[in-house]
């Protein structure tokens, strides 16, 4: 136990108002990769912060090869070998892959400039190394989602690597993107490097990870060997509590026919969208990255241009063209890029719920902030938000409480399609059950909703029916009992099954 | 986090809260504003006199009636920087129906409303073209004193009406005058329209988060063409006073201008990236810049050496807020 790389002992953080880290301990091992898992808001992107410097402890040691070490800035760790992969990694559309690769540490000819020809030559050295095909001159703007997290990786090794943190990387990924970064870390591990694995999702600590470490709320909670546990186990130390069911689907009666799109084309994303949403339904929507599920939303919301076909909400047709007019036909969106769309970061919890009512709240265009408030506690109780208080700015909740809140925002709305892009994506156990609980509880009060997601339990455990989406166009619809993980995804990837 | 987390929050909280961001940068800027109070106080006796104060708000009254809109339009994260060259079309418009012999209303009327023409028309460029407000603005501003200088040439206008004067010379009520009554009637509207309406609150929502805004159903391009054809108004305003001050119209009028007001509204600690904000904190900023232009004045010190001043103070006051929290998080690590 002894032989860890990278150590961290009783490691403490607090800001104001939260203990964010509490004596924390973390080991990892050359050669291996350890998993870290909790819940959100227990501490892992702080501790991840710490380990590559741009967080400073307030107490604690942490300890590299044996030494004491003190990271100033994130500069002091990238030196030591440690390097981290993001959650969103930031990346710059408009340079090209080698130049993000060697970002902030240019290769240098004598005279003081930058040596394009190594750079270019390393890049592709790297990116053949995690076998990824791409041309280091094409500018970043041109690559799938997919294939900028390559770059990021190959970022992340562009420096003699001891340490790789890996952080939640699979969130953004589709199917076939995540095995190739199971064979990547796999690669990484022969190499000899300590690993450390963020994620969520069970499935991949059990084919990845050789040991774990568990934190909740801030705390250590215990660590050890892969093979020694098991899925449950994990489950009540992450929680403290068991969790039956994930998905907790009730049987609603499903009414009448309330939503239909019928003949909807778009000039390069999507073409003859055709499907209708019944009263208290679920309707999951399944595709890869690139399919056009979003698009398809978005269009529905308003919110894309250059859009033709129909839309009929209770057999009256209905023109939507921006969001606000969505939003007064009763249909709401929780986006799947819930930084930059769903939420206003720097405003408190209580304005960004009351946002899309202003209107309805003010009196004689003056703002009624008891009124504000008072929405805000209904909905965000509702929604057991964790806060210290209504008024405390949003970017100061962890992940999970921020979607809450963009969901407790749009239900205030009293809507009667709310149309949830990935509400799962980068989201903990925990809070993942209570999203899923409370779409069962919106059926049952009479909604309906449209679910993009390219979790396929999530898909398989929630909807009552399924449309799989590939390449802009709708491939199959199944219906609750017909599903099965094989036709889902061969419909998806463009596969034949008869259906 | 073995803390037990409140689940319900008082309103209490949240007027303390507003309270105590309230009490760090105008607080600050009080403060300021009374040390260059005392200061030119002891350094010249006819600083307290009531006559030479109500002179001095002349030098900062139109400038400070731009900054209010100013304020609104940099927290929504856009820009104008032709507001100097509005005043200068403006009031070259307002000469040429005067010397048609239009009436006292009718001269002023036409500087508002060309005001807001401007504005709008910065508006349009900016929201239907998609163009960045800095590049749309730095066009119109040569565009729009390009006109003024084509209309006038080195003409200068004086024959205004008789009763034009009392904008910018007249006086409500003992020592005070017409701009600065005004001044303050806009500043209390500017106040309510930002913290008090929907519109404000829209205001800090886009000037945030413009993309999340428009996803919560805000009509963002619409929300920025009013605040511009608002900023247009009140430049309008503001020339109808200065010509009536000057009682003459060159095209040339107001040169410079904009920076000093754009000053006015950081000094007053609204964010320059946008979001953030307060009237209250750009109402001191003015006083404080009208304190400092006067007492300088009192010392007989020379314009030059006035802006030098004026560019220190500016830089001085916005880092100090940095530097402290700096000094602080210093202080607290060696702890």
């Amino acid at each position: 136990m002894n032989n860890a790389i990278f150590s961290l002992k009783k490691v403490s953080k607090v800001f104001p108002g939260v203990r964010a880290l509490d004596g924390v301990d973390l080991h990892l091992y050359p050669g291996q990769v350890t998993a870290l898992i909790g819940e959100n808001g227990a501490g892992k992107s702080t501790l991840v912060k710490t380990m590559t410097g741009i967080y400073q402890p307030d107490g604690g040691e942490i300890i590299f090869n044996g030494k004491p070490v003190q990271f100033h800035s994130p500069h002091d760790s990238h030196a030591l070998g440690i390097t981290a992969i993001h959650q969103e990694t930031v990346l710059f559309d408009d340079l090209t892959v080698a130049e993000n690769i060697f970002l902030g540490n240019y290769p240098m000819t004598k005279h003081f400039s930058i040596d394009w020809s190594t750079m270019v030559t390393r890049s592709q050295e790297i990116l053949s190394s995690i076998n990824a095909q791409m041309d280091p001159n094409q500018i970043l703007r041109e690559l799938s989602i997919g294939q900028k997290h390559m770059v990021g990786i190959a970022r992340a090794l562009s420096v003699d690597a001891k340490v790789v943190i890996l952080d939640e990387p699979t969130a953004a990924l589709s199917h076939h993107e995540i095995h190739e970064l199971y064979e990547l870390v796999n690669t990484l591990r022969d190499q000899g490097k300590a690993i450390l694995f963020i994620t969520h999702k069970f499935d991949e600590i059990f084919t990845l990870a050789d040991r774990y470490t568990v934190f909740r709320d801030g705390c250590y909670v215990g660590e050890g060997f892969i093979k020694d546990t098991n899925e449950a186990q994990l489950v009540e130390m992450m929680v403290a509590r068991s969790i039956e069911a994930t998905y907790p689907k009730k049987d609603v009666e499903i009414g009448e026919t309330l939503l239909e799109v019928s003949n909807l084309c778009h000039t390069t994303e999507f073409a003859d969208i055709s499907f209708s949403l019944k009263k208290g339904e679920i309707l999951g929507v399944y595709g890869l990255v690139g399919s056009g599920r979003t698009e398809v939303m978005q269009a529905l919301f308003g919110t894309t241009d250059h859009v033709t076909g129909t839309v009929k909400m209770n057999g009256k047709e209905v023109i939507i063209h921006s969001p606000k007019e969505a939003i007064d036909n009763g249909i709401v969106y929780v986006p799947e890029e819930r930084q930059k769309q769903g939420i206003v970061l720097e405003l408190p919890i209580y304005q960004n719920v009351s946002l899309p009512q202003m209107e309805r709240l003010a009196k004689h265009g003056q703002i009624d902030e008891e009124g504000e408030m008072a929405l805000a506690r209904q909905y965000c109780e509702r929604l057991q938000v964790k806060a210290s208080c209504w008024d405390e700015k949003v970017m100061n909740l962890s992940g999970g409480n921020q979607q809450k809140v963009v969901i407790a925002k749009w239900l205030a709305t009293n809507p009667k399609v709310i149309i949830l892009d990935e509400p799962t994506k980068g989201i903990d156990i925990g809070s993942k059950a209570a999203v899923h609980e409370f779409m069962s509880e919106l059926v049952d009060s009479g909604l309906s909703v449209i679910m993009v997601s390219s979790e396929l339990p999530e898909i398989l455990g929630m909807s009552d029916r399924i449309l799989v989406m590939n390449e802009g166009l709708i491939v199959g619809e199944l219906s609750r009992a017909d599903a099965t993980p094989e036709k889902v995804v061969s419909l998806a990837t463009g596969g034949s099954v008869a259906c | 986090m073995d803390t037990t987390i409140k689940k319900s929050a008082t309103p209490d909280s949240m007027f303390t809260s507003k309270l105590q961001g309230l009490l760090r940068w105008e607080s600050f800027l009080v403060l300021i504003v009374f040390l260059v109070c005392v200061m030119n106080s002891y350094l010249s006796p006819y600083f307290l006199d009531p006559w030479n104060l109500s002179d001095a708000t002349f030098n900062f009254t139109e400038k400070a009636l731009i900054a209010l809109p100013m304020a609104m339009l940099i927290i929504a994260k856009e820009i104008d920087i032709s507001v100097a060259a509005i005043i200068s079309l403006s009031s070259t418009l307002m000469g040429l129906v005067a010397q048609m012999g239009a009436p006292v209303y009718v001269v002023a009327f036409v500087g508002v409303l060309a005001g807001a023409a401007c504005g709008l028309f910065n508006g349009v460029l900016v929201t239907r073209f998609k163009i960045p407000s800095i590049v749309v603005t730095i066009g119109t501003m040569s565009l729009f004193r390009g006109i003024s200088y084509i209309l006038l040439g080195d003409q200068v206008v004086r024959d205004y009406p008789d009763g034009f004067e009392f904008f910018g010379q007249g006086y409500v009520y003992w020592v005070f005058s017409f701009e600065l009554v005004l001044f303050a009637f806009f500043a209390l509207v500017f106040y309510w329209l930002l913290h008090r309406t929907t519109f404000g609150r829209y205001t800090y929502a886009i000037g945030n988060n413009p993309t999340a805004s428009y996803y919560s159903g805000i009509k963002v391009d619409k929300h920025r063409l009013i605040l511009f054809t608002l900023v247009g108004v009140m430049s309008g305003v503001a020339s109808v006073l200065l010509t009536s001050r000057l009682g003459s119209t060159r095209p040339s009028i107001a040169m410079g201008w904009e920076l000093s007001i754009i000053t006015m509204v950081v000094l007053g600690g609204v964010s320059i990236l946008g979001g953030s904000g307060t009237i209250a904190g750009v109402v001191l900023a003015v006083i404080l810049m009208g304190l400092v232009t006067f007492g300088m004045g009192l010392l007989n010190i020379p314009g030059i050496v006035m802006t030098i001043i004026v560019g220190v103070m500016l830089i001085t006051v916005v880092s100090l807020p940095v530097l402290i929290t700096l000094y602080k998080n210093k202080k607290a690590k060696a702890l």
